[in-house]
């Protein structure tokens, strides 16, 4: 159980910072370290030239199409690497390769778990999320169903996510940038907040996607060079790696079987159901299927990006593996240079130990920059996310029913941006010292519970009606906030109660059944005339999932 | 106007052929995948010793990590072979009920 929490919070960088392997969150990596100016330089060449792409992104960003969606003029392949880039944050790269040195063989299943929904949601989303959406999933719920009250809805949802997600981001950010740059942490916080703003506000979505994808290149190829550089020290031979990793582990042997990890059947399915859908229900992953041309270049960058997360995935593999030798028998990394005691700077910072043992600072510096770059691009495209929910949902379809000048709504979508900057500055630097574990738990449970099950039924289900989709989706977000707030992340780890209310530390399980219930049940019960002409537009909505026709196309520059 | 291309499209016996076809298509992968991946699951849940045996006496590859690393592969192969199919195939047909539906309206 105890690992298993910890799963929920590896989803999102926090992970990588406020889960030190064991006893309280924060234990022992809050001490700062000399500034690393390798890294640090190496960061600022990132910043310049992503700053260079956000002038050039910022002169061809005229309309809102241009804004939110690059005008629909990404590639496949820019657009998997994108993607790949939004998923391997910086909690794969030090959290998952922790696991594996710490756990074996249990890391490489949650590996596993991360990457199979990607082959879901190309086979039974990625067409129609094309075909159906313009800027914000909403777009496709919204579709047939009345306007204001499902936007609101799923704008809400949204938001939902977005806050909890980019919240945990930013205060995982700023331990880790404290830690590996050695800056302090308000300073960090207000780099990132200030950065983030720029990219959105002046380059939109164009800006925001080649961030990811400079920085997706950037983590392939740090991570593939310091695997190359460790397994050269075993002749590139697994045979020799795992037989020298077990002889040393403290689990022997055992580190290549399945430990107490995936023990609890329920917890393990909830878990597995919470990453597949709620992946599928994250609005910055969503709306980056709006950005390709047309829906088979949406089906070529779902191709690109799970090819290079499973490869990437694999390669964190060996990183952990190889760390299990390279830095758990040399005292040089841990404290007081006791091998076996406690590693310097956390659990966490295996991979970053490993870059030094192989490459030295140079590799450790470049290491770090990447992992700074992985932050600032991922929170990037939930403000990104963010504000296309406030301005495009919220402000222009629901408040000015759709009248709104596209000038205002971009304006209205920079002011949205630069507050929602600010609000993840205060609030991180508010959260410095708390556990906030359950955060990015929250956004995925909302994501699978709130987001994914209408989004899927009004692809789907024919008789999905307005008032089925306010409840399922409203049912689904309470479910899961209130099934979160009631288990041990939050009602024991938190508000400090001795026993959880709910026993497992995964939603979805439950969450889900309730939200597609709910939608089901209350659209059943819909005679209404409005649900019956929804249910008829469903028709030829579903040719145009089908064929694309009528879809939002790219717009020539 | 798209309402009335979209009721020719409907009536088009190839728009029948394209949904049910890729329909049918897609949903045998995304089985395919899901059974693996959850009967993986449950395996890992109730047999758990199964996987750290080694593949062959005397190697150090165990059938979990040779499972778990065929998958990676085989998913990856399955996402190829939908893509391929849909790309190619599927919206050739897609294009010509598009076509057809133009022809008609005219």
């Amino acid at each position: 159980m105890v690992r298993l929490t910890r799963l929920g919070s590896m989803l999102g960088l926090l992970a990588a910072t406020t889960l030190a392997h064991a006893g309280p969150a924060l234990d022992g990596i809050q001490e700062k370290q000399p500034t690393n100016w390798h890294a640090i330089l190496m960061f600022c060449l990132f910043v310049a030239l992503t700053m260079g792409i956000t002038y050039w992104a910022s002169k061809r960003t005229k309309s809102t199409a241009d804004f939110y969606t690059a005008g629909g003029g990404i590639t496949g392949f820019q657009n998997g690497l994108a993607i790949a880039g939004d998923y391997m944050s910086a909690a794969t790269l030090l959290g998952l390769s922790a696991m594996v040195y710490g756990q074996g063989y249990d890391g490489y299943i949650y590996l596993l778990a991360f990457f199979a929904g990607w082959p879901i949601i190309l086979f039974l989303m990625a067409e129609r999320l094309r075909n159906l959406g313009r800027f914000t999933f909403s777009d496709i719920t919204a579709y047939r169903l009345e306007q204001g009250s499902v936007r609101t809805m799923a704008a809400i949802s949204s938001l939902t996510v977005v806050c909890f997600y980019l919240l945990a981001q930013m205060v995982g950010a700023g331990q880790l940038i404290k830690l590996l740059f050695g800056l302090e942490y308000k300073i960090a916080i207000f780099v990132v907040g200030i950065l983030m703003m720029f990219y959105v506000i002046f380059g939109g979505m164009v800006a925001t996607t080649w961030v990811q994808i400079i920085k997706a290149c950037m983590l392939l190829f740090g991570g593939t060079l310091v695997a190359v550089l460790a397994m050269s020290q075993f002749g590139f031979s697994y045979h020799n790696l795992v037989e020298r990793a077990t002889a040393v582990h403290k689990l022997g042997p055992k580190l290549m079987y399945p430990g107490s990890l995936l023990a609890d059947p329920v917890t393990a399915i909830s878990l597995g159901l919470g990453l597949m859908f709620g992946t599928a229900g994250l609005p910055h992953i969503l709306m980056r299927f709006f950005t390709v041309t047309n829906a088979k270049e949406a089906r070529k960058s779902v191709l690109y990006a799970s090819g290079f997360v499973s490869y990437f995935f694999n390669i964190i593999f060996l990183l952990g593996l190889t760390g299990i030798i390279i830095v758990g028998q040399n005292g040089a990394f841990f404290e007081g240079g006791k091998v076996g005691g406690k590693l310097i700077g956390g659990g966490n910072m295996v991979a970053m130990h490993l870059a030094k043992a192989v490459g030295g600072n140079l590799l450790l510096g470049f290491l770090a920059a990447v992992a700074f770059a992985t932050i600032l691009a991922v929170v990037s495209g939930l403000a990104m996310a963010g504000a296309s929910a406030i301005s495009h949902d919220l402000y222009s379809r629901v408040i000015m029913k759709g009248k709104a000048s596209e000038t205002t709504e971009i304006k209205v979508s920079r002011v949205a941006t630069i507050c929602l900057g600010f609000i993840a500055i205060f609030l991180g630097i508010l959260f410095e010292k708390q556990n906030i574990a359950f955060m990015v738990g929250l956004a995925f449970g909302v994501a699978a519970a709130a987001n994914f099950p209408v989004l899927i039924l009004s692809m789907y289900w024919k008789g999905l009606t307005t008032r089925g989709a306010l409840w399922g989706g409203y049912g689904g977000l309470f479910s899961a906030v209130i099934f979160v707030l009631l288990s041990k992340s939050v009602w024991v780890d938190v508000i400090g109660k001795k026993a959880a209310l709910f026993p497992y530390t995964q939603p979805a399980l439950f969450a889900m059944p309730i939200a597609f219930l709910l939608a089901f049940i209350f659209s059943k019960l819909d005679g209404s005339d409005r649900a019956k002409a929804e249910i008829e537009a469903f028709e030829d909505q579903y040719v145009r999932g089908q064929t694309g026709f009528g879809a939002s196309t790219a717009t020539k520059h | 106007m798209s309402s009335e291309m979209y009721e020719h499209m409907r009536a088009n016996p190839k728009f029948q052929r394209l949904v049910t076809k890729r329909g049918r298509f897609a949903w045998t992968l995304a089985f395919i995948v899901l059974a693996m991946f959850y009967g993986f699951v449950l395996v890992v849940a109730f047999k758990p010793a199964l996987l750290g045996r080694p593949i062959r006496q005397g190697s150090m590859v165990t059938i979990g990590v040779a499972v778990e690393f065929f998958m990676f592969i085989f998913f990856w192969v399955l996402t190829a072979v939908y893509v391929r199919r849909a790309n190619g195939e599927f919206d050739e047909l897609t294009q010509e009920i598009v076509k057809d539906a133009w022809k008609e309206n005219k």
